[in-house]
């Protein structure tokens, strides 16, 4: 058999595009429906990635930034599968990733947070998954930040996701958060997801067994891509 | 029947140049960026400049925006094993470009893709694939620009939109000048004009 279409997205458990509460994005939402297309070649295709596009490092934000030694903050691995929603594993494909530092500022010349530079971080990484689809980094906790929204919205901790699969069509951003955060429930951004299960798949789960004493404790977050159907009968994707 | 759900999408947010183009965000820490070079060195077809902007419902420039874009190369292969026809060796198709800061003009140095091959026995004009993302953008947004020197009257996709006026939204403008060919393809979040965003 061979694999055809994606599956559709499942677009009620997505956040809407306009969300009132996440006010920038009222003036950033289209306003007519989207117009829905059937796979083509273009959407079943997409960017591919090697070991050579990256360097070994890159998934350790402990030292990839570090000048005179490692970033202040909560040491933590950050580690998980990509899977599709067949559950099968997303094999070699890049996973990006960015973060504030542990006192909540970016390394971004537009952010402007009263919390330091810390000048051993620079708050960014990159892997590959392997054949069972499985990534790891290695990082701090970020912290909690203040952003324009209401008056006094705080982010909750969160470390931002890039992932690509197979497919133009599998593209996804994403964010991670943290298991018992209090702000995730106040935080607007996380609100804009309509359903609570939806949401807990956000939730990095506290992994004490992947934890390396005395040095690194562990997160786990599983990240999951649209499926794909396979080919009972022979109807061509490409025609002819 | 058991399946696992997608994992619901978060905007990009303010910082994603961090991440996916540490330069802009003012860092250096890879020693390659990706998404720079769309063709490589050895791309046949002819080279092309693509620029524009992304104008949010009040008609405001986006200013930080990253898009990234998918195209074939001039023969309409694209660089992916379920395609197989081969490509140029160095071509990969995929870009990612950010806005400028202040103006919000975005622009990539590529090739002209190739029509490529739709459902059913059916041929797409030549289009590059765009998917667009940014604070307030809750779930990236996938369009297609189109050419305004190909004849666009066949092609499956923009022949599903309804109303006909909406197909020019997805078509760029070619000019030439001293810097070569460039297409202009501004893109309109939301509102008049607002560019036909594709559920794919």
């Amino acid at each position: 058999m061979k694999p055809a279409e994606y599956y559709m997205r499942d677009r009620l458990h997505h956040p809407p595009a306009k969300s009132e509460n996440y006010k920038t994005s009222v003036t950033r939402s289209p306003q007519y429906a989207l117009l829905s297309l059937e796979n083509s070649l273009s959407e079943i295709t997409g960017p591919v990635f090697s070991h050579s596009d990256i360097d070994p490092l890159d998934n350790d934000l402990l030292k990839n930034y570090s000048h005179s030694g490692d970033p202040i903050g909560e040491r933590i691995i950050v580690h998980g599968r990509v899977l599709d929603e067949n559950a099968r594993p997303v094999p070699n494909t890049l996973v990006e990733i960015w973060q504030a530092n542990a006192g909540g500022r970016y390394r971004h010349k537009k952010d402007t947070y009263l919390a330091p530079i810390d000048p051993n971080f620079g708050g960014c990484g990159r892997t590959m998954t392997d054949q069972d689809g499985y990534y790891y980094f290695r990082t701090v906790k970020p912290g909690a930040y203040p952003w324009r929204n209401w008056v006094n919205n705080w982010r909750p901790a969160h470390i931002h996701f890039s992932i690509f699969g197979a497919a133009f069509a599998q593209r996804l951003i994403t964010q991670l958060y943290f298991e018992g955060d209090p702000l995730i429930t106040k935080c607007p951004i996380v609100q804009t997801v309509p359903d609570a299960d939806a949401i807990d798949q956000l939730v990095a789960k506290l992994d004490m067994n992947a934890s390396v004493p005395l040095d690194s404790i562990a997160y786990r977050f599983d990240i999951v891509l649209r499926g794909r159907r396979s080919t009972l009968f022979e109807n061509r994707l490409e025609g002819n | 029947m058991k399946y696992l759900k997608e994992t619901p999408s978060q905007t990009a947010g303010p910082y994603v140049h961090i991440g996916l183009a540490p330069r802009a965000a003012g860092f250096d820490i890879f020693k390659q960026e990706l998404g720079w070079d769309i063709a490589g060195p050895n791309a046949k077809g002819e080279r092309i400049r693509v620029e524009g902007c992304v104008y949010d419902g009040t008609g405001a420039p986006i200013k930080d925006v990253l898009i990234e874009a998918w195209q074939a190369n001039a023969d309409g292969h694209y660089a992916h094993p379920e395609d197989g026809r081969g490509v140029e060796d160095g071509f990969r198709g995929w870009g990612r470009v950010i806005t400028d800061f202040d103006t919000g003009l975005w622009g990539f140095d590529t090739i002209k893709p190739g029509a490529t091959p739709g459902r059913n026995g059916t041929t797409q004009a030549p289009h590059i694939n765009l998917w667009i993302v940014a604070r307030g953008i809750n779930l990236g947004l996938n369009t297609r620009m189109y050419f305004d020197d190909c004849d666009n009257s066949d092609d499956p996709v923009l022949n599903l939109i309804e109303q006909a006026h909406r197909r020019q939204t997805l078509i760029a403008t070619r000019s030439e000048g001293d810097k070569g060919v460039t297409y202009r393809f501004d893109i309109r979040i939301q509102g008049q004009d607002e560019t036909v965003f594709l559920d794919i």
